[in-house]
């Protein structure tokens, strides 16, 4: 490569990869699109339904600081689906070790009042409920599908059941306890927005410096990339994944602890988990979409938050508010089509 | 116990065995073949769905089993053409399947029924009078799919030429075998007895449609499969085990000798326990997940 005094413009686009950056666009546009004749096919106005659903997301102050809201908890679900990627796993643990958090949120603060032991609490948590699918993957050689999905539903049974036994709410038994107000995360200006976000942005940044700037990360990306090389480089594959499952229930963890510390006005966890379930599988589709790199992370969180913050204002139309989750499923699918940039500039020149 | 709770712990085991085993012997064939998919969760669940509307329009159960069976082999083919012609991940477009039938159905309970999250079918499937007991048709069907399926991929030279796809597909290559069309049409195979086993759900065993039916047996035959060794025989053992727990904690749930929530936890945390005991023996055909391409 020819090296000038100022890095090109193509330089620069090659270091933000421009041509996965597009392969994401064009996956959601393709979305949409889909989205729009299924929408079509069941008799519904899809110019309408998108057009709340973008303005839920972006019309004022107020709609944007929803978006960054929404944006926190799958930011940090989709860290955990990315450093799993990057170390060749396929850790789709997130949504349990996020309710692990949540609830940890709720058990600890109301011990200790005090928010950094709640958001630790949370991450330990989360991080001990991925353990058992790091050791029986690095032990056993069970695949981590397998052991995650399993997980899962264990812990789905358990935190429903702490939900409704020891920490319910005894003056209103639909909710859990609430986190007390001393370890509430303080909202940003008169907003919904909390400094959630900010973390959970910070911990996409630590995240970026540790897979490209350390050792420990060299080492997960390189087993990630070919165990057998890496192991001969003297890396040892098995504390690799071992670490990247920790890791990445610690954000997960974070992720629903700062879920209920943030869950303006109530703060705490609501009947059947209905506000904590789901986020980890959302997390997946955002980590994929942002091409399992954590700033690319950031900016596919924001957008996804757009679109839940918009579903609300889409539903007032008439439109069943999972066609969201139709859209992101056939956005994933799009994305895993290989060389799609190539394939479609291969098209394009044959028709022109 | 009294006679009466066997024979409900039987019946409903045996209930509970079919969509297990259909899915786990469809998923070996296909990984025989050298293609993973993570995605018969959403099979199943997308195919409950269509497999419940096929049999209302038509008024016949039957018709929906058989729509299931071709709506799961289009997500076969779905699958197929993503991973063997394009060479693409085996484990992402399950994802992604797996999200769109979470939304898809949902969506489709309210598009098309008019109510939220729950549809009961006017009628399911007719069934065989053994004695004073019913029992389904599909459990025999189930029986004789695996049993069958097993002597097509051991016995037969059609089951050697899938079998070498997977464990070496150079070698099938240079022995004229047509590796992408053996691994395409594995692939749909699999996923449709996954959109069998949906079918069954709605039209027969539950006879209804709801939009978490699946409940993770997408997973649990896929560990199934595993425990099976990739042996369509074996996962009847593996199906029936599984169906076992899942009729033990129905059974158990309304005694409330413990809450509910840790009896339904019971089938999993088998799967969990049964997996990791038996993995260390288990091993996947040399090429499975891994995309060939001619040299």
């Amino acid at each position: 490569m020819k090296s000038s005094g100022k890095p090109g413009v193509g330089e620069i686009l090659e270091k933000i990869n421009f041509k996965a950056f597009v392969e994401s666009i064009i996956a959601v546009a393709i979305g949409f699109l889909i989205g729009a004749i299924i929408l079509l096919a069941f008799g519904y106005d899809p110019i309408k339904a998108y057009t709340a659903l973008f303005e839920g997301g972006l019309a004022s102050t107020e709609n944007i600081a929803a978006t960054l809201h929404y944006s926190t908890p799958i930011l940090l679900t989709a860290l955990t689906f990315a450093i799993g990627s990057r170390t060749g796993i396929f850790n789709i643990g997130a949504e349990s070790s996020f309710y692990f958090g949540a609830i940890a949120a709720i058990a600890f603060t109301n011990i200790w009042g005090n928010l950094w032991f709640g958001l630790l609490m949370g991450m330990v948590l989360g991080a001990l409920w991925a353990l058992p699918a790091a050791l029986l993957k690095v032990y056993r050689g069970v695949h981590e599908v397998i052991t995650t999905i399993m997980l899962n539903w264990i812990g789905w049974y358990f935190v429903t059941w702490l939900i409704v036994d020891p920490y319910a709410n005894p003056s209103n038994p639909i909710k859990t306890i609430r986190v007390p107000e001393s370890a509430r995360l303080p909202t940003i200006g008169d907003t919904i927005l909390s400094w959630g976000f900010i973390i959970a942005v910070v911990v996409a940044i630590l995240m970026y410096v540790l897979l490209w700037h350390t050792t420990l990360g060299f080492g997960m990306r390189a087993s990630g990339y070919n165990q057998r090389a890496a192991r001969y480089g003297g890396i040892n594959p098995k504390a690799a994944i071992v670490w990247s499952f920790i890791i990445g229930g610690i954000t997960s963890g974070l992720g629903g602890a700062m879920k209920i510390m943030s869950e303006f006005p109530g703060y705490a966890i609501s009947q059947g988990g209905a506000n904590i379930s789901g986020f980890g599988f959302d997390g997946i589709g955002v980590s994929l979409v942002g091409r399992n790199h954590p700033l690319g992370i950031i900016l596919s969180a924001i957008f996804f938050g757009m679109l839940k913050a918009g579903t609300s204002s889409m539903q007032q139309t008439g439109v069943p508010l999972e066609i969201v989750k139709v859209i992101q499923g056939i956005i994933i699918i799009t994305v895993a089509v290989p060389g799609l940039y190539d394939l479609l500039k291969k098209s394009f020149r044959r028709a022109a | 116990m009294d006679v009466g709770a066997i024979i409900f712990l039987l019946k409903t085991s045996l209930m509970a065995m079919v969509p297990i085993v259909l899915t786990s012997v469809g998923a070996a064939w296909s990984e025989r073949a050298g293609v993973v998919s993570i995605g018969y969760e959403g099979v199943i669940l997308a195919s409950a769905f269509f497999g419940a509307i096929f049999a209302e329009i038509s008024g016949h159960a039957s018709i929906g089993l058989l729509g299931g069976l071709f709506v799961g082999a289009l997500f076969g083919m779905l699958h197929g053409f993503l991973t063997v012609y394009l060479k693409g991940d085996h484990v992402i477009p399950g994802i992604g399947i797996n999200l769109l039938a979470a939304g898809l159905v949902p969506f489709g309970i309210i598009a098309y029924w008019g109510t939220a999250g729950q549809h009961t079918l006017p009628f399911t499937l007719w069934h065989i009078q053994i004695g004073h007991n019913e029992f389904s048709p599909m459990i025999f069907v189930t029986i004789a799919i695996a049993i069958v399926t097993w002597w097509l991929l051991f016995k037969t030279p059609l089951g050697l030429r899938v079998r070498a796809c997977g464990e070496n597909p150079e070698a099938a290559d240079a022995l004229g075998i047509n590796v992408e069309k053996y691994r395409f049409w594995s692939t749909v195979y699999g996923h449709a007895l996954a959109g069998l086993a949906g079918a069954y759900m709605s039209v027969d065993w539950l006879g209804l449609v709801h939009k978490t039916m699946s409940g993770g047996r997408g997973f649990i035959a896929l560990a199934n499969m595993v425990f099976s060794n990739w042996n369509p025989l074996v996962s009847l053992i593996g199906g029936w085990l599984f169906g076992f727990f899942d009729a033990l904690a129905t059974w158990l749930a309304p005694k409330h000798i413990v809450p509910e929530q840790f009896i339904y936890m019971l089938p999993y945390i088998m799967t969990l326990v049964i997996v990791a005991g038996i993995i260390g023996k288990a091993r996947p055909p040399k090429a499975d997940g891994k995309p060939y391409k001619r040299e």
